[in-house]
């Protein structure tokens, strides 16, 4: 038998991928989210093949935030998990020199994320369920030179998480933060990651899975990274705006 | 990043992409001036590896189609066979084909046309391959089978991935009513003994022998013949019976990493070889066993291949021609039991017929053996080239690491139409790896 539908907001990312893998494996009907979703239609293929359970593509774009209510009320079912791994790294030097650049930026992953979350929140309230997983990052954790555009815009949309697990906790549904440390994946390809403090987004993909049954509030994918943000937020400023971090 | 194949040696530092769909990898077909595809790895050697692009494939890993009638299913290349056997059995089907480990992409299984203990029955494992997409040299696509440009079908089939990157593929799996295998072990004595077994029973649709490489004198050659043949739902006990498609899952034990290069020397092969001999002869008779154990013995140890310790080792694979096989084989065993190199493993298994461009088998006997690397064993390697070629055998490129161009063109005619076929079509001089190199292929 199928089980309620999980919905990832971002389905084309690696970690939006890996969540998909997780939950279908688990016998959850899936609605994926993205901009050009037709292009998913091979993963949509994978899924149902694997799993046998049925796979809904649904275009969605966070940045156009007007479109959000409409697309929840248009969704053929209410989800009972919605995860949104939207998000967009930039580079840092793009986003000192072109602030269209560090808006977009900003927009992915505080403005879109936070507002289809909040749409769903009003609806998840009403029904009285439902589940709200964020994917969030260690980067909002304490701005530093090397990401703080993308870091700051993080750390809005985990405050932003925050309130809304206190202000659902009575009413029946969960806000769980995820916080990962660095993530094996496309987006960052590019950079030179420490494999200890690395996970692959499959591992992303079971904490995230563990915490939807556990209730959990924050994770962090690697218990390394818990101990190193609690040295890093504890270094006082004027020591810290000396480090190269 | 340093890449090597699952002997470890050579490991070379090689810029790795890893394409998520067909696009990134036309564009990197059309802008990079040489690139290899690479799957899982499980080539023993430097098969998959250019040092100026690889290609890991591992992120096409879907499923995109399959015909429950026919049995058809269509996937991405970096699809591999252990997700189809958990994805399929559980509907009552199992691979046509497959190789000693389940841990392969569908397009290494392809690039190397890789074999398994039916090959005398049903061929290597082309035969299970309906169709194959690859990325031609412009970036274009192009499909290939029996029928439509069978020629590029024929090459890519065993082709080492120099025919290019492996996008997509159709193969059939075969129904099957269990998940179990009904094993049959005979113990022979000796070579002669050995091959007389492996000559008799034709018929059966699996068999391999495990053989004792370090029994000497009129003990050389002795062997574990295993046969198999996949249970039927009425051959179950009871239980089993009632859900014949669960067997149980192994958990995997991490191998013990280079405490191993310690504890595997020669006196405890010698043990473990006779120890094992002798269990098989206490065991031999007929058992149920399920199908991962049957297999893919090794898969359960996660990360063997780092038993051989920090150098790594060689696979050595040949095969030899019918009329040649008794003397080759006996030759390349008296070689190694004079080098005193005993094999950890050491496997046997008779060969079909089998005419194609370019992948490995031919009909006869195909001896695979492994070593750990150091200057004794590379030298003895050496020798048993030499041997093979006496014997006029060839090699098996997917467990190649170390060969020389020399030996490899003496060993195989078709070398020449391969490198035509390649030339032709604008492959020669793009689809390369460091393997492809080192033989100049």
């Amino acid at each position: 038998m199928t089980k309620p539908a999980v919905l990832i907001i971002g389905a084309r990312s690696d970690i939006g991928k890996a969540v998909a893998h997780a939950f279908a494996a688990r016998g959850h009907a899936m609605l994926l989210a993205a901009r050009n979703s037709s292009t998913l239609e091979s993963d949509k293929a994978d899924l149902e093949l694997r799993y046998n359970i049925p796979v809904t593509l649904l275009e969605f774009d966070a940045l156009k935030t007007h479109t959000h209510v409409e697309f929840v009320a248009r969704l053929p079912e209410l989800p009972q998990i919605v995860v949104s791994v939207v998000g967009l790294l930039g580079t840092q030097k793009d986003s000192e020199h072109d602030l269209e650049a560090a808006t977009l930026v900003m927009r992915s992953n505080y403005e879109g994320p936070s507002s289809i979350l909040a749409a769903f929140a009003n609806i998840f309230e009403d029904r009285g369920s439902g589940i709200l997983v964020g994917v969030s990052s260690v980067a909002g954790e304490r701005g530093r030179a090397t990401n703080y555009v993308y870091g700051s815009a993080k750390a809005g949309f985990t405050a932003f998480l925050s309130g809304l697990r206190q202000r659902l906790a009575s009413r029946g549904v969960h806000v769980v933060t995820v916080l990962p440390g660095f993530v094996e994946t496309h987006m960052t390809s590019d950079l030179a990651l420490p494999e200890r403090l690395t996970a692959h987004p499959k591992e992303v993909a079971q904490a995230i899975l563990g915490a939807t049954a556990n209730k959990k509030d924050v994770i962090y994918v690697r218990p390394v990274w818990r101990i190193l943000m609690v040295i890093i937020r504890s270094i006082p400023e004027r020591i810290f705006k000396r480090m190269k971090l | 990043m340093k890449l090597s194949g699952w002997g470890r040696y050579p490991a070379l530092d090689a810029k790795v992409r890893a394409p998520r769909d067909n696009v990134d990898v036309q564009r990197l077909v059309v802008s990079e001036p040489t690139l290899i595809a690479r799957g899982y790895g499980r080539a023993y050697g430097d098969s998959a590896i250019n040092i100026s692009c690889t290609l890991d494939m591992r992120k096409q890993n879907r499923m995109l189609g399959f015909d429950s009638t026919s049995g058809q299913l269509v996937v991405e290349a970096g699809v591999s066979l252990a997700e189809i056997i958990a994805t399929f059995l559980p509907r009552g089907w199992f691979l046509k084909i497959t190789p000693g480990t389940k841990f392969v992409s569908i397009g290494g299984a392809i690039a190397a046309d890789v074999h398994g203990k039916n090959h005398h029955k049903h061929g290597s494992f082309r035969s299970c391959v309906d169709w194959v997409e690859l990325m031609g040299r412009d970036g274009r696509l192009c499909r290939c089978s029996p029928w439509e440009d069978p020629q590029l079908f024929d090459n890519t089939l065993g082709g080492m991935g120099l025919t290019g990157p492996i996008l997509r593929a159709a193969i059939s799996l075969r129904p099957v009513e269990s998940g179990w295998i009904r094993q049959t072990t005979i113990a022979a004595p000796n070579l002669a003994a050995t091959m007389r077994q492996l000559e008799g029973a034709q018929d059966a649709t699996y068999s391999v022998a495990w053989i004792d490489c370090l029994g000497s004198g009129s003990r050389l050659g002795r062997s574990l013949i295993m046969l198999g043949e996949h249970a039927t739902r009425l051959e179950l006990p009871e239980d089993a019976a009632q859900a014949p498609f669960k067997t149980k899952t192994r958990s995997m034990l991490p191998a013990p990493a280079g405490v191993a290069a310690l504890v595997l020397n020669k006196l405890n092969v010698r043990a473990f070889n006779a120890l094992y001999y002798r269990a098989g002869v206490r065991d031999a008779g007929v058992r149920l066993v399920d199908w991962d154990r049957y297999f893919y013995p090794l898969d359960c140890l996660r990360d063997w291949n780092m038993i051989y310790g920090r150098r790594g080792f060689c696979q050595f694979q040949c095969v030899l021609p019918l009329d040649h096989s008794e003397d080759g084989l006996s030759a390349l065993l008296d070689e190694i039991v004079r080098a005193r190199a005993g094999s950890f493993l050491a496997v046997l298994k008779k060969l079909g017929k089998q005419d194609s461009a370019f992948s490995f088998p031919m009909e006869g006997y195909t001896l695979a053996l492994d070593f750990p690397v150091n200057e004794r064993t590379l030298n003895l390697l050496n020798q048993l080239d030499q041997i093979t070629l006496a014997h006029k055998g060839r090699f098996y490129l997917a467990k190649d690491s170390r060969m020389t161009a020399e030996t490899l063109h003496a060993s195989d005619a078709r070398l020449g139409a391969f490198k035509s076929l390649r030339d032709s079509r604008g492959f020669t001089g793009h689809f390369r790896s460091a393997q492809s190199d080192r033989l100049a292929l």
